[in-house]
């Protein structure tokens, strides 16, 4: 492995997608992942577990709500509790008693989150710790040897991430140095048989340098892409159009994931697009309960025991509606997957659509024709 | 509802409270306690991670501190607070006060009654006290009662005079007032004994309270640091001495382990699970151990355990806590320590809760270094069936006369 300086010569990458069913009209896909720890189902919404945890919820009632992979942060879990105490607890799964899949990122996105605690350079990202101001160099290597110890199903290879409200030079760096970062991370991987290392697609919101990114990318390779730099605040016009357009150069055989989705809208439009995977804070983060948003959708069905309001100054019982956040979106993704397999998508997105905003035609424009580029018309 | 007693030894009652609850099927064991909760929500718990815990008691402590302001909703509701909360099949029972929360002294009236909600002071004459329960419908409610001798260091035998003698007028109130509500008389008031540390008045308290139809006795007054509940116990087995056989007897603000054991002997037979929380609040483990009758292997681990535990204790901390300024005790760890960042050993070994099943110490160290919610979860979890087993092993240990070992074993680990 170490002599596999040039990407072409390396062996054939497992095959972790099989698709079971796809969508006539657009390019939605239904497929199954298969990993170490068992198979899942896409398109799947992936809960972030940022420290070995999902905010308050039990791994057992992460397990019954059909989760089968979800998400932890390197950057953190590197520094608390840290990959040797990991690795002696029999990895990320034997530290949380997780037994399904783990999908590690790279710690990269922290550079854009934690920007006044970084420095990029061509060796790696250099970060200042904020709880004991120590600093710690970030490289390739160093992430992919702390996912090896946190031993993920899945592992991100670490790019050189810019916001995407950043334009000029930087961004063609950034795209450059990620294939080169991409190159080294696939080096520095002890574990290819055991962990699945993504590819991350950069290039802003520039189409030539994303387009160039894909043709580079792909030429390595890998189990899996990710679709990355986006989700950050651009204007959802260039968002869709990003999307559209590294969805139509990636390999078909190979699963799609889109970095930093979560708003019901956004998942359903982009599972037209041809994405597969998706993770975000926001659920999470924000506990949400069913009110709006895919919430609403699901409570129409009749959904989800009222709850009284939990005082502000008192930490409130996780739940008070016992339902789990990211709950929402496992569930449309269920319900987004069963009607790909059923042969009618097109249907579920206009049904949908007519929930969410009362009538299909109150849709948000960048919806309406991002769907509309893939063959699925609202109106 | 039916008081069944099996047996009483040394003090000690052992029984059981049969024909509870709507359908009059439940049944709830004496020696036994509540389940702590402020609105009805076991604290950081849903109703899933509730279930996953053995031995739940069947009747559940809400507080009126904590629901009072929302009377208005409760009343459009109509169909009672345990409908509202998702927790139709449970027991409820209503304290005035949150045993975690002092209340603060000085707002007693001849005629009202506050309590301290999140907004604020929540005034209650006896008709609007009766108004809140009959929007609440508990299965048991505590009565207005004026409990503020305990909050006060210095009393006169005026005030404490007063306090009984206001308490028996709230509660003749309140029972004249529950006469005229079909509502009302669904439920049951529990009569509370006042009088400070006043022999006389306590007496007084209990005779006449023990007079009127209530269902059965609230011991208020008595809680306080372990020194002050000593000289306080004397007067505890007087009062209960006075009261009928056949009814149950509740305290307020009682929960430590050995503090429970003595209460137990001097024939109370309800306790509220408020201890377990306040261990959770400071990140701490209960740990102690409930088993009177070990193997002789056991035997030896456990005193091994005990010792290191208390050579650790030599190092109490004072931990603050959201309004929980308790001393750490020698009945649990604290999982915040350093020492546990690599102990895979689950918080007690052999017990079955869903934390010590699942996860480690390293593990919920992690979690309460990180700051993360889950931490809570599993230690209100643990701490919970650890406290129940404990209630569990009480009943075992009176129903084969070996209470005497039990205590020695937890006097021992008391500080």
């Amino acid at each position: 492995m170490a002599a596999a300086a040039s990407p072409a010569s390396l062996e054939s990458a497992p095959r972790i997608m099989r698709l079971v069913a796809e969508c006539s009209r657009s390019r939605a896909r239904a497929g199954e992942l298969r990993l170490p720890h068992g198979t899942v189902a896409t398109p799947v919404f992936m809960p972030v577990g940022t420290q070995a945890t999902m905010k308050g919820i039990t791994t057992e009632q992460l397990d019954a709500l059909g989760c089968r992979i979800c998400l932890g942060n390197t950057y953190h879990l590197g520094l608390r509790p840290g990959p040797e105490l990991i690795q002696k607890a029999h990895g990320l799964h034997g530290f949380m008693n997780w037994p399904h899949n783990l999908l590690t990122d790279s710690g990269g996105f922290q550079m854009v989150s934690l920007v006044s605690l970084s420095e990029v350079t061509e060796e790696g990202v250099r970060f200042r710790s904020p709880y004991d101001g120590d600093e710690t160099l970030l490289s390739p290597e160093r992430s992919v040897e702390i996912q090896n110890a946190l031993g993920s199903d899945i592992i991100m290879q670490l790019d050189d991430v810019v916001s995407s409200t950043v334009t000029g030079p930087r961004v063609e760096e950034a795209m450059h140095r990620s294939v080169r970062w991409l190159d080294r991370c696939i080096a520095a991987h002890r574990r290819p048989d055991k962990q699945n290392l993504f590819a991350i697609i950069q290039g802003g919101l520039d189409a030539k340098l994303r387009a160039t990114c894909l043709e580079e990318m792909t030429k390595r390779d890998v189990p899996g892409f990710a679709i990355g730099g986006l989700s950050g605040g651009e204007s959802k016009e260039q968002f869709w159009r990003m999307v559209e357009l590294s969805t139509s150069r990636l390999p078909k055989d190979k699963p799609r994931y889109l970095m930093g989705v979560g708003y019901a809208t956004d998942l359903v439009v982009c599972v037209a697009l041809g994405c597969d995977m998706f993770d975000c804070v926001y659920p999470t983060r924000t506990a949400v309960r069913p009110g709006a948003g895919a919430g609403a959708w699901l409570r129409g069905r009749g959904e989800g025991p009222w709850a009284p309001p939990t005082p502000a100054k008192q930490r409130p019982s996780p739940r008070a509606d016992g339902r789990p956040p990211s709950c929402a979106q496992l569930r449309l993704m269920s319900a987004v997957r069963a009607s790909i397999v059923e042969q009618r998508f097109p249907e579920f997105v206009r049904d949908f659509m007519g929930t969410m905003y009362g009538d299909r035609t109150l849709c948000p424009p960048w919806a309406t024709e991002a769907l509309a580029s893939v063959g699925i018309t609202l109106g | 509802m039916k008081l069944n007693l099996i047996k009483i030894v040394n003090g000690c009652r052992l029984g059981q409270i049969q024909n509870l609850g709507k359908t009059g099927d439940i049944t709830m064991d004496i020696p036994g306690c509540l389940l702590y909760t402020k609105t009805g929500s076991a604290p950081h718990l849903t109703h899933h991670t509730l279930h996953n815990i053995h031995g739940v008691p069947a009747m559940a402590q809400l507080t009126l501190s904590s629901l009072a302001e929302h009377h208005e909703v409760l009343a459009e509701y109509k169909e009672g607070v345990g409908k509202f909360i998702g927790m139709p099949e449970s027991l409820l029972y209503c304290s005035l006060h949150d045993p975690v929360s002092p209340c603060p002294a000085g707002y007693v009236t001849n005629k009202s009654v506050s309590v301290w909600g999140v907004g604020g002071r929540v005034e209650m004459t006896t008709s609007k006290f009766m108004a809140i329960q009959e929007a609440l419908q508990p299965d048991w409610f505590q009565c207005l009662s004026d409990g503020e001798v305990a909050c006060e260091e210095v009393t006169s035998i005026k005030r404490v005079r007063k306090s009984v003698d206001r308490s028996l007028l709230f509660l003749d109130n309140c029972l004249q007032l529950q006469e005229k509500s079909e509502v009302l008389r669904q439920s049951m008031i529990i009569g509370v004994i006042e009088g400070g540390d006043v022999i006389e008045e306590r007496l007084r308290s209990a005779r006449e309270t023990a007079k009127r139809p209530v269902g059965g006795f609230l011991l208020d007054g008595f809680r306080g640091n372990p020194a002050t509940l000593d000289t306080r116990l004397q007067l505890l087995s007087s009062v209960t001495a006075e009261l009928p056989e056949d009814k149950p007897r509740l305290i307020c603000g009682v929960s430590r382990p050995d503090e429970v054991l003595k209460c137990i002997e001097r024939g109370v037979d309800l306790f509220e699970s408020f201890f377990p929380y306040q261990v959770t609040e400071r990140g701490c483990a209960l740990t102690f151990s409930f088993d009177y009758q070990p193997n002789p292997e056991e035997t030896l681990l456990q005193q091994n355990g005990i010792q290191e535990d208390i050579k650790y204790v030599d190092q109490v901390k004072k931990i603050k806590t959201s309004g929980c300024n308790q001393e750490m005790t020698s009945f649990e760890i604290n999982l915040k320590e350093k020492k546990f960042q690599e102990d895979f050993n689950p918080l007690v070994r052999g017990c079955s809760c869903y934390s010590c099943k699942n996860h480690t110490r390293a593990y919920i160290h992690h979690l309460l270094v990180t700051n993360e919610l889950l931490a809570r979860v599993l230690l209100m979890m643990h701490n919970f069936e650890h406290y129940f087993g404990f209630f569990h092993s009480i009943r075992e240990a009176l129903k084969s006369d070996r209470l005497a070992q039990l205590k020695e074993l937890i006097f021992r680990q008391a500080p």
